[in-house]
């Protein structure tokens, strides 16, 4: 399955071009073997091995991508937030909410990553705000190039914030630098307290961590305070706020944050 | 299977500075602190390469096991899992290996 990216505005799905293997279509190298067997003087060279330095990070392209969304970014001052966590932990319910509360103050759009369906996407647009879907197909994570073209489909204006939902999913995401400002790690409170120990990557590249659904702490044998602990095991210096995006408990702190962050500025400077 | 996309990734890079020419080895180094699997890898390369200039190819991959070195203590130690800390104690290290994800070179005919 290919990726795609759908404009819920306007209902137009377009393919995403992901990173294809090139196909040669140029002579196949086999031709060249076969001249050399049939020449009469067999020349030597054609056999000749030949290591090539390459030096090269295999992430390079998607790093070089991800900088060029990061200073896009920065040019017109919005923020961009990557948001990650295992399928189910509330994170669409987070931005319903968050959306909703904030969007009177500034401009909020959302490029929603899923394998399939257009369900979140749907669920976002309802709260008025402008986004894009993108299925990702077989793809387990979003990637900097699939960034760069959800943000020229939805245009953000300047000093908006973007929320990107990546693909619900602890391992992958962690990998692929999206240009992003700042990775937020969603961890509810029904999936165990050592998530952070066992998905050491995603945590540790966390700025900042929600421990959602803290409302159903009575009904559960979750130890916050052990949790808070592994984050810390993890990643020393990373936030952690504790939130309910049901009820709304703990929200303002999270908002708060989101404020800071837009001040901060992607470039370290005010707005 | 974020293989799949690190392995499209190799070919990629090997295939465009290949130029064309039939590539017969490709050399990587995975950092054992990576999350990447080389067994995945390994099994990805044989499909994804079909069809272009490193189908064939053999994929040589350099496991690099985590290193760190202490700034309490001073000494360097292995590192088994990223938030290890060092066997003094102290948390404050700085990781030295381990995390890596690079093509090393590739031979040509």
């Amino acid at each position: 399955m290919r990726p795609t990216m759908t404009n819920i505005a306007t209902g137009q799905t377009i393919p995403l071009a992901a990173q294809e293997t090139p196909e040669h279509s140029h002579a196949h190298p086999h031709d060249h073997e076969h001249r050399s067997h049939s020449q009469a003087d067999h020349e030597d060279h054609h056999h000749e091995k030949k290591t090539v330095l390459l030096e090269q990070a295999i992430l390079s392209k998607n790093d070089r991508l991800a900088e060029r969304n990061r200073g896009w970014l920065a040019e017109r001052h919005i923020l961009a937030l990557n948001l990650v966590s295992s399928p189910g932990s509330g994170k669409t319910t987070l931005l319903e909410k968050t959306i909703a509360d904030l969007q009177k103050e500034f401009p909020v759009s959302v490029i929603e990553g899923d394998q399939a369906t257009l369900h979140d996407a749907e669920r976002l647009r309802r709260t008025g705000c402008a986004v894009v879907q993108i299925n990702t197909g077989a793809g387990c994570h979003l990637e900097a190039d699939m960034v760069a073209r959800g943000l020229e489909s939805l245009q953000p204006s300047t000093q908006s914030v973007v929320m990107i939902e990546n693909v619900g999913n602890l391992v992958c995401p962690a990998l692929f630098d999206l240009g992003e400002q700042a990775r937020v790690v969603i961890l509810s409170v029904t999936e165990g307290e050592d998530k952070p120990l066992k998905y050491p990557h995603m945590f540790q590249s966390a700025h900042l961590v929600l421990i959602n659904k803290i409302d159903l702490l009575p009904y559960l044998s979750f130890d916050i305070d052990q949790c808070l602990r592994y984050v810390n095991m993890v990643n020393t210096s990373a936030q952690v706020l504790q939130i309910s995006a049901q009820t709304g408990e703990g929200l303002s702190a999270w908002y708060r944050w989101i404020q800071q962050h837009r001040s901060i500025g992607p470039d370290g400077k005010g707005l | 299977m974020h293989e799949l996309g690190i392995t499209r990734n190799i070919v990629n890079i090997v295939t465009e500075q290949a130029h064309g020419a039939k590539v017969t080895d490709v050399t990587v180094e995975i950092g054992k602190l990576s999350a990447i699997m080389p067994d995945a890898v390994r099994f990805c390369f044989d499909v994804v390469s079909q069809g272009t200039s490193l189908e064939g190819a053999s994929l040589h991959i350099r496991e690099i096991p985590g290193q760190a070195s202490c700034h309490t203590c001073g000494i360097t130690f292995p590192l088994e899992e990223l938030y290890d800390s060092c066997p003094c104690g102290s948390r404050n290290i700085t990781r030295l290996s381990g995390e890596e994800l690079n093509i090393k070179d590739m031979v040509i005919v």
